[in-house]
């Protein structure tokens, strides 16, 4: 698509700069400068590169990360010993109801979304996310909602309730003060994050990707972003809705759950299981998308199965939607209707099986190199497989009455959720750290990280599996010596111990690294997808020039097997304005050339937004009126935030007049 | 600067308040005030169960201890379900005994008041339950009592319950201006 | 739930094993696999090239292999899905003829139990203990007073939520005599850890002996520290949530009293009922179940070992 620029300088009178291959240091200095966010305090919150935010993102949840942590410690504490009085009922209903809720709403699905809002635009070669003002919106009332979550905490306010507050314990009635409430609203706001974050991702990788790159070559892990986006759409709003009936049954007097005025308690749990179930896929396809990521780089070859592997993403997907009843077999529901989703939770297994023969076949067949990211991969195929197949044994509905809500399910979601994301997680924290800061992290340091999270993690849950079959109900906050728990207990708080040893170590081999660490060139694990072509850390452009794709792998194969073409393909793209932020958008399918777009620069009100929808939120916690009231600044501010400006309008109609 | 003081007064009072609204105690004894008081007849002749011996300890102060706790207010909830007081006074509207969701009180809308009504009882038909619940149950019913007419501050009030809906919950009701109650009618002189 | 003492409880146990070991072959299958690809899988020192031989052409190899591996995966599971679906049957197929009705009601944080059998007149309510014949099945109906709660008794059968609003029912059937622990199972606020329920299983003529005594008003006290005891219950706090039969505390609130004594422990499973415990519960019952609704009954030492006295006469 090489295209000999033509046009006619606009009124500002500088001279327009273009980039292309080979750009010399005049349009790639214009390009950075164009593509970087405003320097200074403003600057800094009015930032939308899709890096800077996507880092800001991740260090925030990983710092929830570490409270859910410190909760689960304190937890296991409380626990090692029969009748141990570290904590009382009150305190530990708190904890455990604040590390389940931490763990899976402001890490689990916010960590994928944010290191996908990184890489999603590298891979598919690409300059910046979709939306990029609304993404850093999503950002912010992100952090938001944790916070205020753990503000309310630490005024005694914490939800305690469990992660997934069952009324009517969670009802008016018998949970009285504000502590659900914060819980219930925390939920709209990541919620709401999660389905711009979903919106952003879907837009980028079906509008953005570099021409060339067909739906067939895209990498694995923007499909799984892309499958997860999708699933979020489909999953939040059912817990948006649980949520929201029960704030008001709890603020204003609704009837939702209340059985004694035509209201059903399992109401609730339809509706809320109806999104946990495909929450917990949420957490684990990224997951899945990692390792896809890591295998072939690790294995120096494509991987085998690609349509298989996509296919089973999706078909994961789809059937994680029929799985839901699973989680209240012990209710009064007809005894057909629960063999039915017996039947459909085995199934699951199927595509998920497809994925891991395909991942092992191609690492029989390839040539490993065994750095700490594989090693976290390998984990997975441990302590996932294991997860998986407590799954298959739970989803049996006999068995389940047996180990439902004991230690059992524990062990087994840990299991899942651990080895299935956290691991590959880690591994891709490993993976693409040189990426995001140009530094390698410490090998040494690595293997002592991920030795003992291994050993931690096991000695910590393994016993959780017997603690349960002997009986050990769940959310209990001490037991008796006469049960004959205490010994498990007290091993599964030291592996509980060394797990967290293990994560401290991976706090600090980061920011050892991260200071000091070796630098790290474009390429040092000689990875195949497009991020590798980029700088480490990528200019804030990503690249000067962008690339076209002839393949799967596109750094392995820029250009086709087989002779030359005449005339020769082109290798990338040429034309686009270096002094405006300006985009090629593709079509859906087949990634062909479509239009131009110009992209927003760095505003403050997504930032500002994000305060007025705080305020909103949280003083509806109090007030209905807040709802109606704290709409007034959410509407000026989004006045404000798109209100077009003359010069801008004239400008993009120059660009678009004569491209 | 003055700005930034006057937030951080407003966040320390919220947050002592959020403190207050949402702690759970399960002390065996509230500090009670006025427990130095002296013993007080039973005014009402009712009591629960078998009659006891003896007068009621009351209070001297007026602010009961819960009116700021969310969780004893959720308790004097359940406790007046429990103790029957809807046999009597419905729930707030009244039948055969007085409302409790008006402005209007016979013997007095403070909380030691109501502590003194409830344990001592009253003429025309409260039982005296001094003695048969704790000073404890007592103060958290009178929270609710107060509740009841909106008197608590918002937060606080407790909303609807899992029960049949019995009008407004009380996070919903106007607070109530209490006042003296109005003298019972009085028939018509001169008819017979 | 590896010492089944009732067929719910030994056909859940026959899955176990057969679902537990399949995923256990199945796991150690997928590990020898790890283990070869470990052992045998070439190594590729930094920087190796990729190979891009198998972008253009098929594998046929890997392929049959893979083909192969999910084929018998999901022949497997389909195998599991049968067995469980015919468990379910089969648990559900447990005779009922004879069966004692028991109608199970969930509290923050106890069982109160009805026995409905027979004429209205043989109907009597105990709380946290409850007595089944040995052999013969029974029908637990049951309710919940306030929030989701789930009876769990891992020796006999699974278990089944107790949902306000909802009425279920659990059958079993002991065919052991014992004492069988169960425990409530699912999350019900501040004392969910210590509400446990017992299930005892007695051979037919025990078990009649007992509902008998069940059937029977509290006994008249004999001596004087438990005449005052008594009077003490019905003229402190006791008798606005206890129950005794034969005498006016007729309230439902706490756990019916009128057979106490005969229980083995206090407070649905919080303490082994014996007179210190009975003491130390009464005089301060937040300091071992905090949270729990019962108050704390200021009493002097003569009166507390009175009523202690009067309680220990409800056999």
């Amino acid at each position: 698509m090489k295209r000999q620029p033509s046009e006619q300088e606009i009124r500002d009178a500088a001279p327009r700069l273009r980039d292309g291959p080979g750009p010399g240091s005049p349009e790639a200095r214009a390009l950075d400068e164009t593509w970087s966010d405003a320097p200074g305090l403003i600057g800094w919150f009015s930032a939308i590169n899709h890096k800077t935010i996507a880092l800001r993102f991740v260090v925030a949840t990983m710092l929830f990360f570490g409270a859910g942590g410190i909760l689960a410690a304190l937890m296991r504490l409380q626990l090692a010993r029969p009748g141990n009085k570290l904590m009382g009922p009150d305190m530990y209903n708190q904890v455990f109801t604040m590390h389940g809720t931490t763990m899976m709403f402001l890490f689990a699905v916010p960590v994928m979304q944010a290191v996908a809002v990184y890489l999603v635009p590298l891979m598919v070669g690409t300059r910046s996310i979709a939306f990029p003002r609304l993404n850093a919106y999503a950002f912010w009332v992100f952090v938001f909602g944790g916070l205020m979550l753990y503000a309310a905490f630490f005024v005694n306010a914490g939800a305690d309730a469990g992660w997934f507050s069952y009324v009517p314990l969670a009802g008016p009635d018998f949970s009285p003060g504000k502590r659900v409430d914060f819980w219930a609203q925390m939920i709209t706001y990541t919620e709401l994050s999660a389905i711009v974050e979903a919106i952003v991702v879907i837009t980028t990788a079906l509008k953005l990707r570099a021409p060339g790159m067909t739906l067939n070559r895209m990498p694995l892990f923007v499909w799984a972003m892309l499958v997860t986006a999708f699933m979020i759409l489909f999953a939040m709003p059912a817990v948006m809705l649980a949520s929201t009936a029960l704030i008001m049954d709890r603020l204003v007097g609704t009837h939702f759950y209340n059985p004694a005025e035509g209201g059903d308690a399992l109401l609730w749990q339809h509706l809320f299981w109806f999104f946990g179930h495909p929450e917990v896929y949420l957490i684990f396809i990224p997951g899945l998308g990692f390792i896809s990521a890591i295998i072939p780089t690790f294995a120096r070859r494509p991987m085998f199965g690609y349509t298989a592997m996509v296919l089973s993403l999706i078909a994961t997907a789809f059937l994680a939607f029929g799985l839901w009843v699973h989680h209240m077999f012990a209710t009064n529901l007809p005894e057909l209707g629960k063999s039915f989703f017996t039947a459909a939770s085995m199934m699951i297994a199927i595509p998920t099986a497809t994925q891991i023969f395909c991942w092992l076949a191609t690492l029989w067949t390839g040539r490993l190199n065994f750095k700490t990211p594989l090693l976290f991969v390998l984990a997975f195929f441990f302590i996932l497989v294991l997860g998986g197949l407590t799954g298959i044994i739970l989803a049996a509905v006999p068995i389940n009455l047996q180990v439902h809500d004991s230690y059992f399910v524990v062990a087994h979601l840990h299991y899942v959720l651990i080895g299935g994301a956290v691991f590959p997680l880690f591994g891709a924290f490993y993976y693409w750290f040189p990426k995001f800061t140009g530094r390698m992290m410490s090998e040494r340091l690595g293997r002592w990280n991920f030795w003992l999270m291994f050993v931690g993690f096991n000695v910590a849950f393994f016993p959780m599996h017997l603690l349960g079959m002997q009986g050990m109900p769940r959310r209990v906050y001490t037991y008796q010596a006469e049960s004959g728990w205490g010994q498990m207990n007290f091993v599964s708080t030291a592996g509980a111990l060394v797990l967290a040893a293990g994560v401290l170590l991976f706090v600090i081999n980061a920011l050892r690294s991260w200071h000091a660490g070796a630098a790290a060139g474009n390429d040092p694990w000689g990875g195949g997808t497009l991020e590798w072509a980029a700088s480490s850390p990528p200019a804030p452009c990503n690249f000067h020039a962008l690339p076209v794709v002839h393949s799967r792998d596109p750094v392995w194969q820029p250009l086709p097997s087989g002779p030359p073409a005449q005339p020769p393909l082109p290798t990338h793209v040429m034309g686009l304005t270096a002094d405006e932020r300006q985009l090629l958008v593709t079509t859906v399918v087949d990634a062909r050339p479509d239009v131009l777009h110009t992209f927003p620069r760095p505003s403050i009100w997504p930032f500002a937004c994000a305060v007025a929808t705080t305020v909103l939120f949280t003083a509806s916690i109090f007030t209905a009126w807040a709802v109606v009231w704290g709409m007034v600044p959410v509407a000026i501010i989004l006045t404000l935030w798109f209100w077009p400006h003359r010069h801008e309008t004239a400008r993009h109609l120059a660009m678009e007049r004569k491209p | 600067m003055r700005a930034a003081a006057l937030l951080s007064v407003l966040a320390v009072a919220t947050a002592l308040a959020a403190c207050e609204r949402e702690a759970r105690r399960f002390e065996t004894t509230v500090p009670s005030p006025g427990a130095s008081a002296p013993e007080s007849p039973r005014v009402g002749a009712l009591q629960p169960a078998t009659p006891q011996q003896g007068g009621v300890k009351l209070s001297t102060v007026s602010q009961g201890p819960y009116e700021g706790n969310a969780f004893a207010v959720n308790q004097g909830k359940r406790l007046f379900r429990w103790y029957n007081c809807n046999g009597c006074h419905a729930m707030g509207g009244g039948s055969i005994g007085p409302a409790l969701m008006d402005d209007q009180w016979k013997y007095g809308s403070s909380s030691s008041a109501i502590f003194a009504s409830i344990m001592q009882g009253r003429p025309e038909g409260m039982p005296s339950f001094g003695g048969h619940i704790t000073d404890d149950q007592a103060w958290q019913i009178v929270a609710y009592v107060r509740s009841m007419s909106g008197q608590l501050r918002k937060d606080v009030e407790p909303s609807r319950g899992d029960t049949l809906s019995g009008g407004e919950p009380e996070v919903a009701r106007k607070p109530e201006k209490p006042r003296p109650a109005d003298p019972p009618p009085q028939p018509p002189v001169g008819s017979r | 739930m590896f010492e089944p003492a009732g067929p719910q409880a030994h056909l859940i146990l026959q899955l176990w094993h057969l679902i537990a070991w399949t995923c256990a072959g199945v796991f150690a299958a997928i590990l020898l696999v790890l283990v070869a690809i470990l052992l045998r899988t070439p190594r590729a020192p930094m920087p190796a090239a990729p190979d891009l031989s198998t972008t253009d052409k098929a594998e046929p190899g890997p392929r049959r292999s893979v083909a192969t591996a999910v084929v018998a995966s999901a022949l497997l599971l389909l195998a599991l899905v049968v067995a469980s679906v015919f468990t379910d049957r089969a648990v559900a197929r447990m005779s009922l003829v004879d069966a004692v009705n028991i109608e199970l009601t969930g509290h923050q944080w106890w069982w109160s139990a009805r026995y409905i059998n027979g004429p209205v007149s043989d109907t009597f309510t105990t709380a946290n203990e409850v007595h089944i014949p040995v052999g013969r099945p029974v029908i637990f109906t049951l309710k919940a007073d306030d929030v989701i709660h789930s009876i769990w008794v891992p020796r006999l059968a699974g278990k089944k939520d107790l949902i306000p609003g909802r009425t279920a029912s659990l059958q079993l059937r002991a065919d052991e005599p014992g004492v069988y622990q169960g425990r409530c199972a699912e999350f019900c606020g501040l004392e969910h850890a210590f509400m446990g329920l017992q299930i005892v299983a007695d051979p037919a003529d025990r078990y009649e002996a007992w509902a008998a005594a069940q059937r029977r008003p509290a006994s008249e006290p004999a001596d004087a520290q438990a005449l005052r005891g008594r009077e003490l219950f019905l003229s402190q706090s006791c008798a606005m949530c206890h129950a005794v039969q034969g005498t006016t505390a007729g309230a439902q609130h706490g756990p019916d009293l009128t057979h106490v004594a005969g229980r083995r422990e206090l407070a649905a499973g919080t303490l082994p009922n014996t007179r210190e415990n009975l003491q130390a519960w009464i005089a301060d019952p937040q300091k071992h179940k905090p949270g729990t609704n019962m108050p704390s009954t200021p009493l002097s030492q003569a009166d507390l070992s009175a009523l202690v006295t009067y309680l220990e006469t409800l056999k």
